[in-house]
């Protein structure tokens, strides 16, 4: 049996991490997301653990990389301006399936921003920021304690997919202390990734035979591994640009051994009151909270409302969610950014159904009432 | 013999290299190779990181542990690596823009910390792969695709840079000397801390082209008056010594501690105070 | 006498074992190069660590 602590959000993602076998950190300070390095300094070398304070962000990630490619499961944490700067590198680990966790706490932006003010502006650059396709694994988690759980889920599927992961939540999330379950170690499913068996000299780093994840092997162990920033075939070394069969080989395995696992092992997202809900709010992350006590104010006076709320936010359950919302007359959406989620759900829904946007980006957390009167707002609406 | 050790190291499938007629890479490939082959470590344990550029391209033809890595970031990698299981031999394979310009925040700070890597710079004064741009290291009023009117920014002289960051071995060699850059190399891959090669080569396609230096036979042959030996070089006035490249070992010394050594005593004052 | 070896798939002909070799012992031809003397060779072997593309090994001295 674990036990009761009270804890912020960063210091819940920092001893998730460790407790589940993270055993690198490399970082550099920035608010919100500091914490997290401050904890990893103090906790990591007590478990022969390696934290690194970085020179700037493109060396976090870097040596991210590079650590996990030692065998080691690897972190690095920061907010929008570092996450920016990670964007290059993140391409590398995607291209060449490497395993690792980045956590970007939200800060309001573009730019320096405000450096202590909470959004969710992120939504769509932890999607598309590095250049070029790739497949996304990004959790927003809305509270103290699913941070703690959507960090070792979020290793769990780094090292199950050997895809790097995003967790993604905002400065509210991240200082605010609330009372959460530590579970007991051997309480935690902790997945591990597979090591390569058999002879050293066949084996090859990437499989593209079928969606399945190869495993991977750490450098030091006589494999002559070959990792590239270029396209590369199944041995890692780079091929050829008239090769274009083998271009799309690499990019449409990256994608299958994803999509082929969604819907039973990725996919994930809280329903709330949506059997015969009239109206649905899709949230995320902090705003989701909101909008549940929305939700349930909205029942109290007789409006049908329900919540639809993403926990794997890339790739979003479009399938799921446009079945969900067959019946409803209309779709909130709350967000505390110019309307990235709403952009993602109009996808989803028909054209007689209304959508209403609910979102502010002047650093302040979204309220119930106001949320509650979107509802309101969408409930006059006839179809 | 230099064939059992191309057939021993080499990526044989990936041979020829892809490097122009007299590029100076391929010398600095092969006295790495010598090098290596000489420290008579577990091979299985040595793993190449390079950046982008020409220089970077070296691991593509290597059978080692490679990471051909982003443009400038090798360094950063290799120093995750290196940190992550400190029983491996990390050599980085970058290139002057790789390293001193796009990368060169990366340089002195693993200088700073002193970590065992050995960074080895293809030196060869301007971008390459791109088509022949100034770098950091271009000498100034040399002819280049952005400086058609001669280069007219200071350059670094990276010996200089890597020892005031705190780089514990530091050398230069020179393509025209591959015997010497042999030797050079293997010291500073047995050196514990952070070594520092830097192989002055040449672009004979690209710079040698656009600066009507000859061919590469030709610019080879110009490396003998241009190379003062740091011995020779210590005789000779500032004058004397313009428009010279001083090659040979800088700096190697053993009066900063390594930096795996300095995060294991961290771990220990880590462990003492969980269980104090 | 040395055994001068050149992997001609590998030579791209830059010509600067031409030009560093003491003894004219190897010239250039159709962009590779080919051994013209191989009495002359002394085995300084500056032409096989110059060689930018491992084309060129010298064998050791058959009468040691």
């Amino acid at each position: 049996m674990g036990s009761y602590q009270i804890m912020t959000g960063n210091e819940a993602c920092a001893k998730a991490a460790i407790a589940c076998g993270m055993r690198f950190f490399a970082g550099y300070p920035i608010t919100p997301a500091t914490e997290i390095s401050e904890i990893c300094s103090e906790l990591l070398p007590q478990v022969d653990g390696v934290f690194m304070q970085m020179e700037d962000e493109l060396s976090s990630i870097g040596a991210v990389i590079g650590a996990s490619c030692a065998g080691k499961k690897a972190m690095t944490a920061t907010s929008g301006p570092g996450f920016s700067l990670m964007q290059e590198n993140l391409g590398w680990a995607y291209i060449n399936e490497i395993p690792c966790v980045i956590v970007d706490v939200m800060r309001k932006g573009p730019s320096g921003g405000s450096a202590t003010l909470p959004a969710q502006a992120d939504i769509m650059q932890t999607k598309w920021g590095t250049h070029g396709d790739h497949p996304n694994l990004v959790i927003m988690p809305n509270s103290v304690e699913e941070i703690y759980t959507e960090t070792i889920r979020a290793f769990n599927l780094s090292e199950k997919y050997r895809q790097p992961v995003i967790l993604l939540y905002d400065a509210i999330l991240a200082h605010m202390s609330e009372k959460i379950y530590v579970p007991f170690l051997d309480e935690i499913n902790v997945i591990d990734r597979p090591l390569p068996e058999g002879s050293k000299k066949d084996y090859l780093p990437f499989r593209y035979t079928d969606s399945k994840v190869q495993p991977l092997a750490p450098f030091g162990q006589g494999y002559h591994l070959h990792f590239s920033g270029l396209t590369h075939d199944e041995t890692g070394f780079p091929i050829s640009n008239q090769d274009l069969t083998g271009l799309q080989i690499t990019l449409g395995h990256l994608m299958a051994k994803i999509d082929d696992e969604y819907d039973a092992h990725i996919k994930k997202y809280e329903s709330y009151m949506l059997e015969d809900a009239d109206i649905i709010v899709v949230s995320v992350g902090i705003t989701s909270r909101s909008a549940k006590t929305a939700v349930r104010r909205a029942r109290d006076m007789g409006i049908k409302a329900g919540l639809f709320r993403p926990i794997t936010m890339w790739p979003f359950p479009h399938h799921d969610f446009s079945q969900i919302n067959l019946v409803c007359k209309a779709v909130v959406t709350a967000e505390m950014n110019i309307g990235q989620l709403n952009q993602v759900v109009t996808e989803d829904i028909d054209r007689n159904q209304k959508l209403v946007m609910k979102n502010l980006y002047d650093g302040n957390p979204i309220r119930d009432v106001d949320i509650l009167n979107s509802i309101i707002e969408a409930n006059k609406y006839e179809q | 013999m230099n064939n059992d050790i191309y057939t021993k190291y080499l990526a044989l499938d990936k041979m020829p290299t892809m490097w122009c007629p007299g590029c100076g890479n391929g010398i600095v490939l092969q006295s790495i190779l010598r090098a290596v082959d000489e420290l008579n470590v577990d091979r299985d344990k040595v793993v190449f990181v390079s950046g982008i550029g020409c220089s970077s391209r070296a691991v593509n033809y290597l059978d080692f542990d490679c990471m051909h890595t982003n443009h400038g970031r090798a360094i950063a990698f290799a120093t995750g690596l290196k940190m992550a299981n400190p029983d491996l031999h990390v050599i980085v394979l970058t290139g002057d823009g790789d390293c001193a310009s796009i990368g060169g925040n990366h340089l002195i700070h693993a200088c700073r910390r002193n970590i065992d890597l050995t960074i080895i710079c293809m030196n060869n004064s301007n971008y390459g792969m791109t088509g022949g741009q100034y770098s950091p290291t271009t000498p100034i009023g040399s002819q280049t695709k952005t400086s058609v009117y001669g280069s007219y920014e200071p350059p670094f002289d990276l010996c200089k840079l890597t020892e005031s960051a705190g780089a514990t071995y530091v050398a230069r060699a020179a393509t025209y000397y591959p015997l010497q850059m042999k030797e050079l190399i293997r010291k500073a891959l047995q050196h514990h801390g952070l070594s520092f090669v830097d192989c002055a080569s040449d672009c004979p396609s690209l710079f040698g082209r656009l600066n009507r230096l000859g061919d590469a036979g030709q610019m080879m042959l110009r490396w003998k008056d241009r190379l003062v030996s740091i011995q020779k070089a210590q005789s000779l006035s500032e004058e004397e010594l313009e428009n010279k490249v001083v090659w040979g070992e800088f700096v190697n010394k053993d009066n900063r501690k390594e930096y795996c050594d300095i995060y294991a005593e961290n771990i220990a004052k880590a462990k003492e105070a969980a269980n104090g | 006498m040395r055994k001068i070896q050149i992997n001609a798939h590998w030579c791209k002909g830059c010509g600067i074992c031409v030009t560093l070799c003491p003894k004219g012992v190897l010239k250039l031809e159709q962009e590779t190069v080919q051994v013209k003397n191989e009495e002359a060779c002394i085995g300084c072997r500056q032409c096989e660590y110059h060689c930018p593309d491992f084309a060129i090994v010298i064998g050791e001295d058959e009468n040691g």
